[in-house]
């Protein structure tokens, strides 16, 4: 177990390093000059050459990817030109926000496409299957942003059930603990900011969780099909036990297994479709700072949350190969 | 009732009915749409669907129906060729790779895992800002964030097929390698790489739009699917029917793909077959 964590994690890091070659060639890849897109135009040639100096453009490339790599390492990402902050604090802002949609997200898909699936595959052929085959198909194929847009025509203009966008009614105000909105309501036991935070957070977890739950719905029926079929269900069934347990106990557990595996790696879609997203729901994540980071030509910041994303994916996948070999006996880590 | 089923159920069909037809379009726009797509009508703003405009017109005046129909030119051809020049590139790589094994092979699995770790909309974003906004780079963007899978599976298919005896037989003859890896490894290769291809089409146009809707991809003003929609969004609410043509376009266009993504997949792929 322990060699086994250790290399993973050795490997990770060989990733990040690479990668953050690949993000430091990026930014020198862009035609303008960085130190003129600090402090604009205006700026008099001596303040150029001097922040030129001072941020180390004007030494050899090796030596500025060093500098890059030492100053990654202690997490600093760079300013960003347009908040004029550090890029790491604005990112620590930005990450509950995105933690909380992501969460919401993801416990959706677990739980009504985990439901679907299930009762798809005990009910083969049945109605609920037709739909369980069929529906998935199309749910890949809208586009989050024409989700997103439709949720808010029908559930804010049309029906005026749920808000436009952000995340709190803007007349409450909410101390942050955790900066998960809706737990700090909870902790504050501030039912009114817990309603509105709810309110705010199921637009924009719904078109999220679209893609992650059509697979789900998939991946949990052909599991369940799948487990059905092997012998030990016989065996169950034989013994005379009742379906539910049998279902309940024999099926699901063993059919959990790849499925949780498989949606622990799909939580890559969740955070690249975070961008789009946040973007059309205002949310305030990392997803919405890339997107004005992007519109904006704000390397540090794309690149920021490039790497923070890559590391928090890097680790959630070695988390979930940990997880399997917890729980599948079967699996020998080695 | 065999021989039907041979061409394909009534939802396949469909599907290939819709891409032909996009295809084609793609080609001749002016056959369905008469109207020039980049014509301003001041006067004519934000009309609803009627006679002379089947869609309605935009904020600048501009048919919709057009920019739609002409727009499949600028939203399907940068899908599908991202696809295969990203599947060119990878598969040879991936192909080189596994044949050639030791250093080669561990350099470039270990940079396919840089590609690999972001989510592929984001590596985009960061490739396509750093290039500069325009439909071109994010195609690029695409090609580059893409590669890697190709390379993945070319190269573990050929590790496998470089131990087959057919192989072995052919070296033992003589043959060169380059002549082992494209006389005997890429024909038996070429019906998997299909099947990811065709699934993968889909998803590129949703990956494509995606960053066109951000403003990262095609600019205006290219009747692109994406960016439409992210044009008509400030109006969305007042007419629906202007954010809907240029949706439903990419609804139906990534719908059918996918459908047709798994009919392929169903005929080509060895381990369906029997199924």
């Amino acid at each position: 177990m322990l060699p086994f964590l250790a290399r993973r994690l050795i490997l990770l890091l060989v990733v990040l390093i690479g990668l953050s070659a690949f993000t430091f060639a990026l930014t020198h890849l862009v035609p303008t000059d960085p130190a003129r897109a600090a402090l604009g135009f205006d700026a008099s040639p001596d303040m150029v050459s001097q922040y030129r100096r001072e941020m180390g453009l004007d030494r050899s490339l090796p030596v500025q990817y060093g500098l890059y790599l030492r100053n990654l390492v202690r997490g600093d990402l760079g300013v960003s030109i347009m908040t004029r902050r550090s890029v790491a604090e604005d990112l620590a802002r930005a990450i509950p926000a995105t933690l909380e949609l992501t969460l919401a997200s993801l416990v959706l898909s677990v739980v009504i496409g985990g439901a679907l699936g299930v009762l798809a595959a005990v009910r083969r052929g049945g109605l609920t299957d037709m739909l369980a085959t069929a529906v998935p198909v199309a749910q890949l194929s809208i586009p989050v942003f024409v989700l997103g847009l439709l949720l808010l025509l029908v559930f804010y203009r049309i029906l005026g059930w749920l808000p436009f966008g952000g995340r709190l009614d803007p007349s409450l105000t909410l101390t942050p603990i955790t900066g998960l909105y809706t737990v700090d309501a909870l902790v504050h036991g501030d039912w009114k900011a817990f309603r509105s935070a709810v309110l705010h957070l199921i637009l924009p977890a719904v078109a999220l969780s679209n893609l992650t739950l059509a697979e789900m719905t998939r991946m949990t029926r052909s599991a369940m099909l799948e487990t059905l079929g092997h012998d030990y269900i016989q065996t169950a069934r034989s013994k005379g036990l009742p379906e539910r347990r049998v279902i309940a106990h024999h099926v699901l557990r063993n059919a959990a297994i790849p499925v949780l595996t498989v949606m622990g790696l799909r939580v890559g879609f969740l955070l690249g479709g975070a961008v789009i997203t946040e973007t059309i729901f205002s949310w305030p994540g990392i997803g919405r700072y890339a997107w004005e980071g992007a519109r904006n030509v704000d390397l540090n910041v794309v690149m920021g949350v490039t790497l923070v994303v890559a590391l928090a994916y890097a680790l959630i996948n070695v988390a979930v190969d940990v997880l399997y070999g917890a729980l599948d006996p079967r699996v020998r880590l080695s | 009732m065999r021989g039907f089923r041979r061409i394909g159920s009534v939802p396949q069909l469909a599907a290939a009915g819709i891409l032909g037809v996009m295809l084609v379009l793609c080609v001749v726009p002016q056959v369905v749409a008469p109207l020039d797509p980049l014509r301003t009508q001041p006067g004519r703003r934000l009309q609803p669907p009627s006679r002379a405009h089947w869609a309605g017109t935009d904020y600048l005046g501009r048919d919709i129906w057009s920019r739609v129909v002409y727009g499949a030119r600028y939203s399907l051809v940068p899908a599908v060729t991202a696809v295969l020049i990203a599947g060119a590139i990878g598969s040879l790589l991936g192909l080189a790779a596994g044949y050639a094994g030791g250093w080669t092979d561990e350099s470039l699995m270990r940079l396919t895992d840089i590609f690999l770790a972001v989510p592929p909309l984001i590596l985009a974003m960061a490739i396509a800002t750093a290039l500069g906004p325009s439909a071109r780079n994010a195609a690029i963007a695409v090609i580059v964030v893409w590669w890697p899978s190709y390379a993945r599976l070319a190269r573990a298919e050929a590790q496998v097929l470089r131990t087959v005896e057919y192989v072995q037989a052919a070296r033992a003859g003589g043959a060169g390698s380059l002549r082992v890896v494209l006389r005997h490894i890429l024909p038996n290769q070429v019906s998997s790489l299909v099947v990811k291809a065709s699934l993968d089409i889909g998803t590129v146009l949703l990956l494509l739009s995606g960053l066109s809707f951000l403003g990262i991809g095609a600019q205006p003003p290219t009747p692109e699917w994406g960016l439409e929609v992210a044009t008509s969004r400030q109006y969305m609410f007042e007419r629906p029917w202007y954010t809907f043509a240029s949706s439903a376009a990419i609804f139906l266009a990534v719908y059918s793909m996918n459908i047709l993504g798994d009919a392929v997949r169903e005929r080509l792929d060895p381990r369906l077959r029997h199924a």
